[in-house]
Order: C-alpha cells, then structure tokens, then sequence
C-alpha cells in the first residue's frame, strides 16, 4: 500500500542558522538513505516555507487567491515522503523515524487505490 | 504452536489499534471478541443501536482503508500495545461501574466482558501489569453485591463484607503477587485493593500500608481521584486533621471534582465541624453527575442538619 507522510513543524528563525541546517539536512539525509535502501521510498520533498504559499479557491466561477497556506497553525506542512509499505503498522514505524516526527508531528494517509490509475 | 490462542490475540491487538479512535476499539473488542451484540453494546453505552453499528462499521471501514494489519505486533512494539489493550478492558469495567450520569450505578454485564477479555489477554501474554489489571477487576467486582443496597450507594466502611465474593478474592490474590514485582499502576491499585478485601473491618486495615502504596502510586498514575485516595489513607492512617490537611494541598486541582467536596465533608464531619461538613457536602451536591451518588450525598447532608 502507498501512504502520504505529511510532515508538520514549527517554522521558525532558527530554521536559517546554518550549522543547525547541516545537522537538519544529515538526519533527513539518513532518513533517506535508510527508506532507500529498505525499499519503502516511492518519492518525497522539502516544501519551501509556508509563506511562499498561496491559496486558490474558486466560487461561482469567481478565482480568490489568497497570500498563504490554507490554514495558518502553529505547525505548517513542510515536506512529504510517499511511502509504500505493506500495512499500516510497517508505514508508521517509517513515518516515526522521520525526523519531523521529533520536533513536529507527522500525518500517515493512504494514497486512494486506483486500478491503473493515478499511481499506478 | 496452537494457531487458535494465536488468533485471539491477533484479534485483540488489530481491535485495539491505536490508529483507531477510543470508543471504536472499545465497541469491535465487545463485539469481536467479547461476543456481545451490536444492540447490547449500544445499550451499555446509552447509545442508539444505529449509531452503534455505524461506528462498528466505520472502524472496520478504516482497518480495511488505511491498512491496520490483521497481526501481533513486533516485539519492540508489544509493550507499548499491550498497554492500549489493557486501557480498553479497563475502560470496560469502569463503564460497568459507576456510570457518569444516569440511574444505572453499576452495569454488570460489562464488568464481567472486562474480566472475561483480561482473563483471555492474560493467559495468551502473561505480563505482570497484566496480571494486575485482572487481580484489581476482580477485587472490585468481589465487592459488587454490598456496594448497593436498595438501589442506593453503599460505602466502603458500611459495607457488609460477608456478602463479598470470597473465592474472587482467593482468584485475585496470587495474580496480586505475580503482578507487585512490576510495580506498575495496575498492580498497586491491586495491591490496594487486596488489603481492603482481606481485612476484617474497616478500622482494622493496614492504612499505614495503604498509604505508602498510594503515595507511590500517585507518582506512578498521577490523577486527581488518586490524590483523593492518597488524602483519605492519610485520614486513616494519620488523622482527620492531617487527611484535611492532605486535602488542603489539593484544592486547586480538585476544586470542582464531587468527590473532593464529598472527602471534605465526610472528614469535617469525622473531626466534628458539623457548618464546614454542610458546605463542603453543598460544594458537592452542585457539582455531583449521578443519581445515586446525588442521592447519597442528599442523605449525609440531611443527617447533618437534622
């Protein structure tokens, strides 16, 4: 099965010191290194800060968009991991070592199946 | 190896997987593995047997949806998942006692599925907190028939302790032991437990045991109803004064707890200051959720006015 690991953590001006970035960046390179090599890693990514983003929505034809993230939380999306593992269990063991899950949290959703479709 | 015990335990721990919300593990483990119908489960649960069998549904719906695997978890893990399994079969039996609001003070069937599915979980994985948890089950449910009498609460130093449960109580014993070495939550509250069941009185407990074994427990599960119990052991043990003191230190925290008001009152009284035992059982009264516990403190105020 392919689950989405949605990382959520605080953003803050820490985040720019760079000796603290090296050792961010080593964790998540392990991370990696490991899924790889175990095979669960189907894909993944850094998000660029929650400020870069911007929010569309549209109503009665209508295009609103909007500075920022949908929801303006404590925790901000920061990057995902798409993982595939056989159950549940198996994904969450992964999905705790990701490093986001110390400092922040990280959401475990299963990717809808579709026959020969979207992730196929 | 008997792939049956296997099964069980399968059952279990996929029933009380953490990725599913508290009252479904609650209602699939009655119903999976407790026997109990949808119908009846909803009756325990003051809910309608629709709303029951939706939420049976739903936690199905999601094994199947997310992928929570049909196994015994890895040994790194049981630990962790045993201890979910236990907090469902204890949520379980308290549900059997004392319902938070409503007539019912005590539902026995659920009491008894609690103990049936801790008899089950403690013969396929032996561990001493789970030993604890099924010693302190059925040391409370000893007491079931002197804890009501006539509908109305009956309190532990009232109770007529010829009417327990003798052989549960030899049951529970040994389970006792094999659990104290652990020294987890389960196991001291059973050991707790144990002293009242086998002593003769009320006045002749080891209340000096009793209160050291709560003071370890409240390192060990902190709450506010076992500071209270930690308060009257001290009244016990020590004296009212000091049970009053004890409470004292606790105000903050219990302030709108019944039983904190109600454990005031009763030792207001104990000491003599018969205004202070009014109002802490008037505290009480304001704040109390059930029936029989609302009626018994109505009792004790008017004996004190009267």
């Amino acid at each position: 099965m392919q689950y989405l690991a949605l990382l959520y953590d605080t953003e803050s001006e820490a985040d720019n010191d760079p000796a603290e970035l090296e050792a961010v960046f080593a964790k998540y390179f392990e991370f990696n290194r490991q899924a790889e090599a175990a095979g669960v890693l189907r894909g993944g990514n850094a998000l660029m800060p929650s400020a870069t983003a911007t929010t569309v929505h549209v109503r009665d034809g209508e295009k609103v968009f909007t500075d920022g993230p949908f929801a303006e939380t404590r925790e901000a999306l920061g990057g995902y991991y798409v993982l595939e593992c056989e159950n549940l269990d198996i994904a969450l063991e992964w999905a705790a070592r990701i490093p986001a899950a110390e400092t922040g949290r990280v959401e475990v959703r299963p990717l809808m199946q579709v026959e020969g479709g979207l992730n196929s | 190896m008997d792939r049956f015990p296997d099964d069980r335990l399968r059952l279990i721990f996929t029933c009380c997987h953490p990725a599913l919300a508290l009252e479904a593990r609650v209602a699939l483990t009655l119903r999976t593995l407790g026997g109990l119908t949808t119908e009846e489960i909803a009756r325990a649960f003051l809910v309608g047997p629709t709303t029951m069998a939706q939420r049976l549904v739903r936690a199905k719906k999601k094994i199947a949806a997310a992928g929570i695997p049909y196994e015994v978890p890895a040994p790194q893990n049981v630990g962790d998942r045993v201890s979910g399994v236990r907090a469902v079969i204890y949520l379980i039996f308290n549900e059997g006692y004392g319902a938070s609001s409503g007539e019912e003070a005590v539902r026995v069937d659920l009491a008894e599925e609690a103990i049936h599915l801790g008899r089950v979980l403690h013969e396929l994985l032996p561990e001493p907190e789970t030993a604890g948890l099924l010693g302190l089950m059925l040391l409370h449910h000893a007491r079931r028939a002197a804890r009501i009498e006539d509908g109305e609460i009956v309190l532990l130093e009232d109770q007529d302790r010829s009417t327990w449960d003798r052989p549960l109580i030899e049951q529970a014993l040994p389970l006792v032991e094999r659990a104290m070495p652990g020294g987890g939550p389960y196991a001291l509250q059973a050991a707790i437990a144990a002293l009242h069941c086998t002593a003769p009185t009320w006045e002749d407990t080891d209340w000096p045991q009793i209160e050291r074994l709560y003071r370890v427990l409240r390192v060990r599960l902190p709450s506010p109803v076992v500071a209270l119990n930690h308060a009257v052991a001290v009244a016990m043990a020590v004296s009212p004064a000091a049970g009053l003191a004890q409470l004292e230190l606790l105000a903050g925290a219990l302030e709108e707890h019944h039983l904190y008001h109600a454990a005031r009152g009763a030792l207001w009284m104990r000491v003599g200051h018969a205004n202070e035992a009014s109002a802490a059982y008037r505290a009480a009264l304001v704040r109390v959720g059930n029936e029989p516990e609302r009626r018994f403190l109505e009792r004790r105020l008017a004996a004190l006015e009267s």
